[in-house]
């Protein structure tokens, strides 16, 4: 079967970049995912969304993305996203600090809008790095 | 010692000294080019699959009405960012800058635009200032170093002028292109209303068709506005490993001046030195022959 070529890219770095049987990536529609031969397709991403990609025996790589988009065309999938890291690089114990913080100051102030991006940020590296949120 | 040769000393010393600085700072400036250089590289493949993906959303809706790729009838005012470094003792680096961003208002103003600075970079900021010139924004900071944050913070700024009613119609970048360690040069561009330009050859056939998730308005929404955060990124990597490569060519222009200053000085200096010699033993030998001379007169 074919595979699929993904990038994962952010704008000061290339992140990750390999081949993968599935991508599945949080759209703002809803979750999507690309197996190989789909269609062209421009998603625009969630704030704080996790991706997964499926590569069979090796098994799957977990990311947080902020923000950005999935494009795919001819088996190359690409994801661009603001800001990305990898499940395995996520420092667990600042995510769950960050989270706290967030969540103590949308207490503080429902309209805080900046903490409830930082909230959804920290849960999304959360799940990228296996913790239950 | 005589007096020229103290001040001969003295100033060897001090040219000395400064041919230290002159060099550390050649040397940094070295090893930045290369860190601003891979910086450079790590940014290409966003920029890359942006540029893509913007062409193939503008080739994919055959009628594009967005606000930042519609130019205005009637222009009224364009936004100049200007892209200049925090320190100097880069050479002609800001001064080049600051030409072309003149050459570029003279323009401007001649097709009768109002032009609304906004500018980057400690030295482009003073150079406003001394002349007091209005700027429309400050940042600073970050010259040697841009982070993506930072071009992201300048990218909104412009945006949010040029969609409000009374801002800004047109936006153009003034900044240093890098080509080589020794070649970089001044580029004039104009981003927005947008053309979007390809960074390669376009690839071969029909483009693909896309779907969008969820339409092509509300996926160009998102992506404009991060393809213009790109292209300032990239525009403020490019002045950051410039500006290294610049101050590299100043400061080792100016150690090899201070090297020849030395040398001319020691010369001078040895001649100062043996001058002074040969004057104290033709005093001695003179003295010498004149108590002679008196103790033969007495016989």
């Amino acid at each position: 079967m074919a595979k699929l070529r993904v990038g994962v890219v952010s704008p000061e770095r290339e992140i990750w970049t390999g081949e993968a049987d599935m991508v599945i990536a949080k759209t703002v529609d809803g979750e999507i995912g690309i197996m190989p031969n789909h269609a062209p397709v421009l998603g625009v991403l969630v704030e704080g969304g996790v991706l997964r990609v499926k590569r069979g025996d090796e098994g799957d790589l977990v990311a947080a993305v902020h923000g950005g988009f999935i494009s795919v065309a001819n088996n190359d999938v690409s994801i661009l996203a603001e800001a990305a890291e990898l499940g395995s690089e996520v420092d667990v114990a600042r995510a769950k600090d960050a989270l706290q913080r967030a969540q103590a100051s949308i207490e503080a102030d429902q309209e805080d809008m900046e903490a409830r991006l930082q909230a959804k940020r920290a849960a999304a590296r959360l799940r990228a790095a296996g913790e239950e949120v | 010692m005589g007096a020229q040769l103290r001040q001969l000393r003295r100033r060897i010393r001090s040219v000395r000294s400064t041919a230290k600085i002159t060099r550390a700072q050649e040397l940094i400036a070295s090893s930045r080019i290369v860190k601003a250089q891979q910086r450079m590289q790590a940014a290409v493949p966003y920029e890359r699959e942006i540029t893509r993906a913007v062409s193939a959303v503008l080739s994919n809706t055959s009628n594009i009405d967005h606000p930042l790729t519609v130019a205005k009838e009637q222009p009224a005012a364009a936004g100049v960012l200007i892209v200049t470094s925090d320190r100097g003792f880069a050479g002609g680096y800001n001064a080049n800058i600051l030409r072309e961003a003149e050459a570029l208002k003279a323009h401007l103003v001649e097709r009768g635009l109002t032009v609304k600075p906004y500018v980057v970079g400690r030295k482009g900021l003073t150079w406003h200032r001394f002349r007091g010139r209005e700027m429309f924004g400050e940042w600073d900071g970050f010259s040697d170093n841009p982070s993506y944050a930072n071009a992201k913070e300048i990218a909104d700024a412009l945006i949010e002028a040029f969609k409000a009613d009374n801002g800004i119609d047109e936006i153009h970048v003034v900044y240093t292109g890098f080509v080589s360690m020794l070649t970089q040069n001044v580029i004039v561009k104009r981003i927005l209303p947008l053309e979007v330009e390809e960074t390669e050859t376009p690839p071969e056939g029909i483009p693909p068709y896309y779907e969008f998730e969820p339409t092509a308005a509300d996926v160009l929404d998102s992506l404009l506005p991060r393809y213009i955060e790109s292209r300032i990124y990239n525009a403020l990597l490019q002045s950051a490993a410039s500006e290294h490569a610049a101050r590299r060519r100043a400061m080792k222009s100016a150690t090899d001046n201070a090297n020849e200053l030395i040398r001319v000085f020691t010369q001078q200096m040895n001649q100062a030195r043996q001058a002074e010699i040969t004057q104290e033993i033709s005093e001695i030998v003179g003295g010498a022959n004149a108590l002679a001379d008196a103790a033969a007169g007495k016989e």
